[in-house]
């Protein structure tokens, strides 16, 4: 057998699937339907984001690719929600869509143990439901022992304009036409799901003067814990921010029968992202705004195209020309690429465990869009747990699973698994219960020790992560120590802050508690010689200590819950009393644990009450 | 091992025996360390024994003490059962004595849990638990795990809709940030909610505590110096109404003398015997006595004297009684008059005649008055009744408190809306809406305390 893992699908799942497969040691195939599109950014020219930018940092922690990769990318860093609390900051990046697949690419050519193949997959190769390879679209057969999906968007995909539907993938592309189908003769409930895409406009076409300038940050910033950031603050690209006029909305309303998902259509099934709506369904839900805010955002610096970020449709070409001409600096635009709506299969998620195995199928694993998600990072995130525990399952070790409180790709999946998708799903901070904890600036000091655990984190980069954690508690310590006292000269220092100037000594540490004091005025006073990274830290320990310290003590009671375990064959029709619906979902979802039956929707706590009961009595109590 | 835990097991309040139920590993050695009679951890096992309940040197109760070891036990661990002589005050008195000593307050239905946790309820029996919970509807079975009725569950249900829609609108803010359009969640614009939330926890709380002196009754005390007629007013409060509840010539000191209806105002009489001793040996012990009850007391009835001038104890009395709900009560008006009545500050008072029965329904009227009876009586009351929700009221409150808190201290909103999470997740307990921890308990919370 030549390869032990396929990845089918060169999207940002398949890239982190293949890529830890392959560092873990396993001879990995990557099979995708066109080399140029490998890792190739389709819609936005953006990586992170609220939420999302805190998943890239978690999957450079684990030993992932993609926060590297877009650091070797961006155009402009941005740290969102800078204002608020830590727990919300997030980083996100706009990358060149040049760029991130070339570097990408030169990084999967760079691995040993990876083969990149150009085919697309019609079929697998399953025995008594364990995969044993697949099929290609020439009926050749490739035989290995795990294999991961990670299609994305391509089964059965339909590009949607106006009143046309076409059979092709994002950028014309031959999508799977068979796949969706086998997979549903193999049991699986297969779902149609709908996103979007906006226009892209040419450069030089647009008056940016009637628009307003967007900036990077002014602080630099990378995604990955391993490098400075080394790029010029004055190199960011800005972009622009304009809002839709009063015409745009009068075209919309007055066409609205001409969109694919209004009318000009009648056989739409998928279902759109609530989190990212097109521009008619913005309008028509949203009818009593005047104006909704649209971004113009650069892709790249090797060509002039603009997305239009807010902008998404499925208008005929015709209405899309006048929508986009009744924009502020846009009233001459040329449309490089037409917005359009794409319908393609997924795999309803709940048919997948926590290690995103499928549990109709042994051995098979699916990853990113495939799976019901939307959004690069969801994909990537995904792919790198998939291609951790295809590997670790080789090895014959446990998988990697991380909980809610340890992670938004733990979130993320439990939410997949647990609760499955109506549309596609987008992380929120909002999805996660203890955001306190799963903070951006943390995710090293969260993940690190599991990435190193599987074999993506060097010995090198835990040494420093070991380091930096016995920094963190060294200066705690200092601070906690080191004294001031009320001299004259000191409580000039803090008038001028301005701050309460002191009676009594204080320590540095509960000085710090202050709301309007700094780590900068705590160095006045303290000689602190460590990096910003481990002060902040420092900082964040000792401002946010109740609230930290509360957010742990939930997560535990969490945690006790997710451990008690429910056995794999609990066999619900015995549990007398059960709601039929509660039954239904159960049955379907299978919970692992308590915990997780409680997140299943329609499961409510006095079914579970059953099942506990149930449990010690058919597991504990008999046995007693 | 598992914890030693106590509760009152018999219904409070009427009855002429409570039992108090202690049950787990160190039962009967907490038990004896209260108990004056043979040394209980000689005893054997189902037997029964005659003593009192002592704290250090005073007698609290005199009891029976049942011994009942493992395993041969409703809960499969040893089991001590004290049967005192009734009494809200009295029995809680031991209780507390028992908490003190190291038990813990059971939880509802623990003894039923560890009953069924320890293999002593069958399986039927535990089957006819489930039936009776799966006989309602499926909201009507949430409601009943948490013990709440339609009402309550409503105004809950409203307060968690108004925290939700402030928890989206700041969750919108951190995951949208760019959107300018958004109106952005300040803490200034929190803060002013809040306040709106803290009043209706705060008034529920209140409605549970009046709906609570409705249905047990209000703790009653009567305070005042030797001799200025405190055992008459009892007596013409008595004699106007011969419907005590519960007798009082109790060979005990308990706290609760009895129970008295007056006008239909159920009031629980603390320490009258005291009040009767001081009246007869003239004693200062008798007034000091009375104040440490003030604790316990809802209401305060202080007794002056028309015919002598005020002293030094009774400014002592009033002014301790300041913070509470008081009648100040002038008697013998039949008399002389003695007392410096400048010298009371203006304060209500009433003037009383116990020997002519003089004044008695003002001091009547006034109790309703104070405890807006009237109002409570005829009003739909939103309240809740048992301990578990008020218990998660009160948290609710303070995690509310802490909102407050971190908006003064210039906390970022996505701090402060971990404790207003925590707020919407506990009103949910409340209903049943949110799932916390330990499931097991919330089952058995429809069962009687100490069941």
């Amino acid at each position: 057998m030549e390869y032990e893992i396929i990845v089918v699908g060169g999207g940002h799942a398949g890239c982190e699937a293949s890529l830890a497969a392959a560092r873990k040691g396993h001879r990995t195939l990557l099979i995708t339907g066109n080399i140029k599109n490998i890792a190739d950014m389709p819609c936005n020219p953006s990586i992170g984001g609220s939420a999302k930018g805190i998943v890239v940092r978690e999957i450079d922690a684990l030993g992932g690719e993609m926060g590297k990769n877009a650091d070797k990318s961006q155009l402009q860093m941005k740290m969102l929600n800078h204002k608020k609390g830590p727990a919300v900051q997030a980083l996100r990046a706009q990358a060149d869509k040049v760029i991130y697949p070339r570097e990408m690419l030169n990084t999967l050519n760079q691995e040993q143990n990876l083969t990149i193949r150009e085919s697309i997959v019609e079929h697998l190769i399953v025995e008594n439901q364990i995969i044993k390879g697949v099929i290609l679209e020439n009926g050749e057969k490739i035989f290995c022992k795990i294999v991961i999906l990670t299609t994305g968007t391509y089964l059965k995909s339909d590009i949607l304009v106006g009143d046309t539907r076409r059979r092709e993938g994002p950028h014309g592309e031959v999508p799977s036409q068979h796949l969706s189908d086998h997979l549903k003769e193999l049991g699986f409930r297969i779902i149609r799901l709908k996103t979007g895409t906006p226009q892209r406009i040419d450069k030089t076409t647009i008056d940016f003067s009637k628009t307003k300038e967007e900036k990077g940050s002014e602080q630099r910033y990378t995604f990955s814990f391993d490098h400075i950031p080394n790029y010029e603050l004055k190199d960011q690209i800005p972009c622009y921010l304009i809002y839709t006029t009063p015409e745009t909305h009068k075209i919309i309303k007055d066409n609205l029968n001409k969109s694919s998902m209004y009318g000009g259509l009648s056989n739409i099934e998928g279902i759109g992202p609530r989190y990212c709506p097109s521009i008619e369904d913005k309008i028509v839900r949203f009818h009593d705004k005047e104006r909704h805010q649209l971004f113009l955002e650069p892709e790249s610096l090797y060509y002039d195209d603009i997305y239009i970020q807010g902008f998404s449709t499925s208008m005929p070409y015709d209405v899309q020309e006048q929508m986009v001409h009744s924009l502020p600096g846009l009233e001459h635009a040329k449309i490089l690429k037409y917005a359009y709506a794409i319908e393609y299969d997924a795999i309803y998620p709940t048919q997948l465990k926590q290690t995103l195995e499928t549990k109709i199928i042994e051995n098979l694993y699916t990853a990113g869009q495939i799976n019901g998600t939307s959004g690069y990072e969801e994909a990537a995130c995904q792919g790198l747990i998939a291609g951790i525990n295809a590997s670790l399952k080789l090895e014959g070790k446990e998988p990697l699973i991380l909980k809610r409180n340890e992670a938004y790709i733990g979130v993320l999946i439990d939410d997949l698994v647990t609760k499955g998708v109506i549309d596609p799903y987008r992380l929120l901070t909002s999805r996660a219960e203890y955001r306190l904890l799963l903070r951006h600036d943390n995710a090293d000091l969260r993940l690190r020790e599991y990435g190193y655990q599987v074999g993506l984190i060097s010995k090198d980069q835990y040494q420093r992560l070991l380091h930096k954690k016995d920094e963190i508690e060294e200066v705690l310590q200092l601070l906690k120590r080191q004294k001031i006292t009320p001299t004259l000269e000191i409580n000039h220092y803090l008038a001028s802050i301005p701050s309460s100037t002191i009676k009594d000594g204080i320590t540095l540490y509960d000085l710090l508690k202050r709301p309007e004091i700094k780590m900068e005025h705590v160095k006045h006073f303290a000689m602190l010689g460590n990096e910003d990274e481990v002060l902040q830290q420092v900082e964040i320990k000792i401002k946010y200590d109740g609230y930290i310290k509360k957010a742990i003590h939930e997560a535990e009671k969490m945690v006790d819950l997710d451990n008690k375990k429910i056995p794999d064959d609990i066999d619900y029709d015995k549990i007398h009393n059960l709601a039929s619906e509660a039954k239904q979902k159960l049955n379907e979802i299978r919970p692992s644990s308590i915990g997780q039956a409680l997140r299943i929707s329609g499961v409510n706590p006095a079914d579970v009450s059953l099942i506990m009961v149930y449990l010690k009595k058919e597991y504990c109590y008999d046995r007693k | 091992m598992e914890d030693t835990i106590a509760a009152i097991s018999t219904a409070l309040g009427v009855g002429a025996i409570s039992i108090i139920r202690v049950s787990g590993t160190d039962s009967i050695r907490i038990v004896d360390s209260i108990f004056k009679g043979v040394n209980l951890n000689q005893v054997s096992s189902h037997t029964i024994h005659y003593g009192y309940i002592v704290d250090q040197e005073s007698v609290i109760d005199e009891v029976l003490v049942t011994v009942m070891k493992a395993p041969k036990t409703f809960t499969v661990e040893d089991i001590v059962e004290i049967n005192a002589h009734g009494g809200i005050a009295t029995t809680g008195r031991i209780l507390e004595l028992l908490l003190k000593k190291g038990c813990r307050l059971a939880l509802p239905g623990e003894f039923t849990k560890r009953a069924f946790l320890n293999g002593r309820i069958d399986l039927i029996e535990a089957e006819s638990v489930m039936e009776l919970i799966s006989a309602k509807t499926e909201s009507a079975r949430r409601l009943s795990m948490a013990g709440v009725d339609g009402t309550v569950s409503s105004f809950i249900r409203n307060l968690r809709s108004k925290i939700i829609e402030l928890l989206a609108n700041i969750e919108v803010n951190i995951d949208y940030p760019e959107y300018e359009d958004i109106e952005e969640m300040t803490v200034q614009k929190l803060d002013k909610s809040i306040e709106q939330i803290e009043l209706e926890l705060e008034n529920i709380l209140k409605n549970s505590r009046e709906g609570k002196l409705i249905k047990e009754g209000i703790n009653t005390s009567i305070i005042g110096r030797p001799n200025v007629g405190k055992s008459s007013i009892l007596n013409r409060l008595i004699n106007e109404n011969k419907a005590i509840v519960t007798d009082i010539a109790g060979t005990t000191r308990d706290v609760v003398e009895g129970s008295i209806v007056l006008d239909g105002m159920l009031l629980n009489l603390l320490d009258t015997a005291g009040i009767r001793e001081t009246e007869n040996v003239v004693e200062q012990i008798g007034v000091q006595k009375s104040l440490e009850l003030l604790e316990q007391s809802d209401l305060v009835l202080v007794v002056l004297n028309h015919n002598e001038s005020l002293t030094e104890q009774d400014f002592y009395i009033l002014d301790q009684v300041k913070d509470k709900n008081h009648i100040i009560i002038i008697n013998k008006k039949d008399l002389p008059s003695q007392l410096d009545y400048s010298k009371l500050d203006g304060t209500e008072y009433i003037e009383v005649s116990a020997l002519n029965n003089e004044g008695i329904d003002e001091i009547k009227k006034k109790i309703r008055e104070l405890f807006e009876l009237e109002k409570l009586e005829n009003k739909d009351l939103t309240y809740l009744t048992n301990a578990r929700s008020i218990a998660l009221v009160e948290k609710a409150l303070f995690s509310l408190q802490e909102v407050k808190q971190g908006i003064e201290q210039d906390m970022p909103i996505d701090m402060v809306e971990i404790d207003l999470k925590n707020v919407w997740n506990l009103l949910g307990e409340i209903i049943g809406e949110t799932y916390q921890d330990e499931l097991i308990d919330q089952l058995f919370c429809q069962f009687c305390l100490g069941k």
